[in-house]
């Protein structure tokens, strides 16, 4: 609902195209000028965002990226639960990437417990979170973020002028979640993946059957990505802290150490040593921030594309360059292209595991209950999702911690949004808080995610 | 977010006819479908966007007049058919589920939180108390209900949908049945009659695998039973379900009670039929 505040100028009439959620409102006096964006519910995002900037003569005042989305507390209610059934409940946390809760828990359990994965299964959970890679990029990246650099209200609109694109886009997404629903048993909260392995082990047959639409995957994501690098890109770019895993021989995705481009390289324990969340009074989300200096960071596709450009394929930075992409990318619009790149990287990876697929003679490691304490993180679409746990001598849950990518990116986000209203000041009205939206969706902010670990603080009846 | 009043957030859809006013006559308005958000995952809401080989066809028939997932326009009310995701969880979701309920001629919720109240409603069965001594951080920067509930509870609903999350033909099933003004063709039978449908071999008996199959609302496409897993439960209670015979019957296959407590207390935990055994087994 828009909130309007003291005197309302004219607003210039609405248009077909453009955010229509709130007027932007003036407040004018003589001396000073004030402009307020404001955005009480940001649209194509997944969970409820809003967005206040405050401007006086010209200088920035105020600017927050709230996160209003009620908590669901998880953390709290997880205790006492068994190891065994906390994957499916943390999967509840977020519909578009629960892979990065279940493997992340599951990883976190395995450690807890002393079990070790074999090989098989992590190439299994490896080409599943490359389904959730395109089915999440793709639904972002062509269904979500593209109608802003079109002007468009949504892809609806984008279909009644460029309908192949968006047949190609929902082909694409269909491929996603056809690999999560072959390997997990349903796309949706997948339920075939457990703590320490698979319930059944998915047969050769079904993955081979994967292939052919893998390959035209690759050649529609590259497609895509053409097109996507024809559009009119912000001129911004930030000197980002980027966070994201590492693994010594591939594009980080199911695993790896805890790395920066300022240094950072831990294992995933440590996490919490290095990097802290905090809670501010504008936002139902802990935010995240560096803990020596308290500075923000960036996960996602560009920290992951900016860490480990060199272990992607030779294809996927060729198509790199042809967008216009080097070794590094620090414009946060331009993630949509990473995205499209990444995607076109997710079905390479998915048909190079799956040729080589064999079924295992087992399809999970069993453990025993025992105290213990254990550490979990992938690569989310949205960037890394830590999981911490500490189990009493039954399995079952003392203590969870889980940072979701979006908490981690808020502080960044507003200063992204700072530098870019910055640059744009001279826009009217309308096309600012336009900006300020596709600033935040830059991020594909999963807003579901990021409130739900929220500890319980206080209830009032 | 609130529902949307006021002039100015009137914004023409383009899938309409086109007209500015009021459209012609004879040319019959499509159905306005607006889906909402509680607290919740978004999974449900996904599903509508999962459909990929039936979103062309479906929004062409519909006009989608509020998705705020999915676009920026907003058509005001009423609304031909609400789909209602998640569950009451603050003060402000009070007021708001009652707006939409006034703005729609059809409320359909989907999934188990707005069914059921979702997995949040685990808080319903902690002492809350409890939670705040344990806790810290900044209590006055947050304001919640001490329950998570379901629509239901709170307005008139014309249809419930199950699952955690939907399956999303029964969802095309449950749309095309209430715009042709007929019953959705949905089983509400157990779980156990898809595993006969299906063919699978019943994992209790065969293999002693605990499951909540025959106390389980059918309509997942059984996914857990096809893939040796036992049934946890996610389209919650079935018909004249015997929950506390299936509870008697896990205990003897070696679950402790507080095992059998938990596997009842999940993403229905707060339906009448699980809630019944969850806390007989406290």
């Amino acid at each position: 609902m828009a909130t309007e505040k003291k005197k309302k100028p004219a607003v210039p009439a609405a248009k077909a195209n453009g955010p229509k959620k709130a007027a932007p409102v003036k407040a004018q006096s003589k001396k000073t000028v004030t402009r307020t964006i404001q955005v009480d519910e940001l649209s194509r995002v997944e969970g409820e965002g809003a967005l206040f900037v405050r401007i006086k003569d010209g200088e920035i005042k105020e600017c927050k990226f709230r996160i209003v989305e009620p908590p669901r507390f998880f953390e709290a209610f997880l205790r006492g639960r068994s190891y065994m059934d906390v994957p499916d409940i943390t999967a509840r946390i977020c519909g578009i990437c629960p892979m990065a809760y279940l493997m992340g828990a599951q990883q976190a359990m395995e450690m807890a417990l002393g079990i070790q994965i074999t090989q098989p299964i992590r190439d299994l959970r490896r080409i599943m979170y490359c389904g959730e890679w395109i089915e999440s990029h793709v639904l972002h990246a062509a269904m979500l973020h593209a109608p802003d650099f079109l002007g468009l209200d949504d892809v609806l609109k984008l279909a009644a002028t460029n309908k192949q694109v968006v047949v190609n886009a929902l082909r694409l997404k269909k491929l996603g979640n056809d690999i999560l629903e072959v390997i997990g048993g349903r796309a949706i909260h997948p339920i075939n993946t457990r703590v320490g392995g698979f319930y059944k082990i998915p047969s050769k047959k079904a993955l081979r059957g994967l292939m052919d639409e893998l390959k035209w995957g690759i050649d529609a994501s590259i497609e895509i990505a053409k097109l996507f690098g024809t559009f009119d890109f912000p001129d911004f770019e930030y000197d980002y802290h980027c966070v994201s895993l590492k693994h010594p021989n591939e594009y980080a995705i199911v695993e790896g150490d805890v790395v920066s481009n300022r240094g950072i390289h831990i294992p995933v324990s440590d996490f919490h040593k290095v990097f802290q969340e905090s809670h501010v009074a504008h936002s139902t989300a802990l935010r995240g921030s560096v803990r020596d200096t308290g500075e923000p960071y960036l996960t996602g596709p560009n920290a992951r594309y900016n860490n480990n450009y060199d272990q992607l394929s030779k294809l996927s930075k060729e198509v790199a360059k042809e967008v216009g992409l080097g070794a590094v990318c620090n414009n946060p619009f331009k993630s949509i292209l990473v995205r499209m790149i990444e995607t076109a990287y997710a079905c390479e990876e998915a048909l190079r595991l799956i040729k080589k697929y064999e079924e295992p003679d087992v399809a999970y490691i069993e453990g025993t209950p025992r105290a213990g304490e254990g550490f979990g993180m992938t690569e989310a679409p949205r960037g890394v999702c830590y999981h911490s746990y500490k189990l009493d001598h039954n399995g079952r849950v003392l203590k969870a911690v889980i940072s979701s990518p979006t908490a981690q990116n808020q502080p960044q986000i507003e200063r992204d949004l700072l530098g870019v209203v910055e640059r744009s000041m001279d826009l009217d009205e309308k096309a600012l808080k336009w900006r300020c939206e596709q600033t935040i969706r830059n991020y594909d902010p999963c807003i579901s995610c990021s409130t739900h670990f929220l500890k319980l603080t206080m209830v009032r009846e | 977010m609130a529902v949307p009043k006021t002039k100015k957030n009137l914004v023409k859809n383009p899938m309409s006819s086109g007209a500015k006013a009021k459209a012609p006559a004879r040319v019959r308005a499509k159905p306005k479908v607006a889906v909402w958000k509680f607290a919740s995952c978004d999974g449900c809401q996904l599903s509508l966007l999962a459909c990929e080989n039936e979103l062309l066809d479906v929004v062409g028939e519909i006009e989608i007049a509020y998705f705020l997932e999915a676009t920026t326009s907003v058509i005001k009310g009423p609304y031909d058919i609400s789909l209602v995701e998640g569950s009451i969880t603050t003060e402000h979701d009070v007021h708001r589920i009652r707006k939409i309920r006034q703005q729609s001629k059809k409320l359909i919720t989907i999934g188990a939180c707005a069914t059921s109240g979702g997995i949040q409603a685990l808080r319903n069965f902690a002492d809350v108390d409890d939670y705040i001594r344990a806790v810290y951080a900044r209590p006055d920067f947050i304001s919640t209900l001490r329950t998570s509930t379901a629509i239901q509870e709170h307005v008139p609903v014309d249809y419930e949908l199950r699952g955690c999350p939907i399956n999303k033909l029964e969802l095309l099933e449950v749309i095309n049945a209430t715009l042709n003004h007929r019953t959705p063709n949905i089983p509400h039978v157990s779980e156990c009659m898809e595993c006969k449908r299906k063919g699978t071999v019943c994992l209790m008996v065969a293999k002693g695998t605990p499951c909540l199959g025959p106390v389980t609302q059918a309509g997942c496409g059984n996914v857990c039973p096809s893939m040796n897993r036992g049934c946890f439960g996610c389209f919650g209670p079935s018909e004249a379900s015997n929950g506390l015979a299936l509870a008697r019957q896990l205990e003897k296959l070696g679950m402790s009670r507080m095992e059998v407590r938990d596997y009842f207390r999940s993403f229905n935990a707060n339906s009448v039929a699980f809630k019944k055994i969850s806390e007989a087994y406290d």
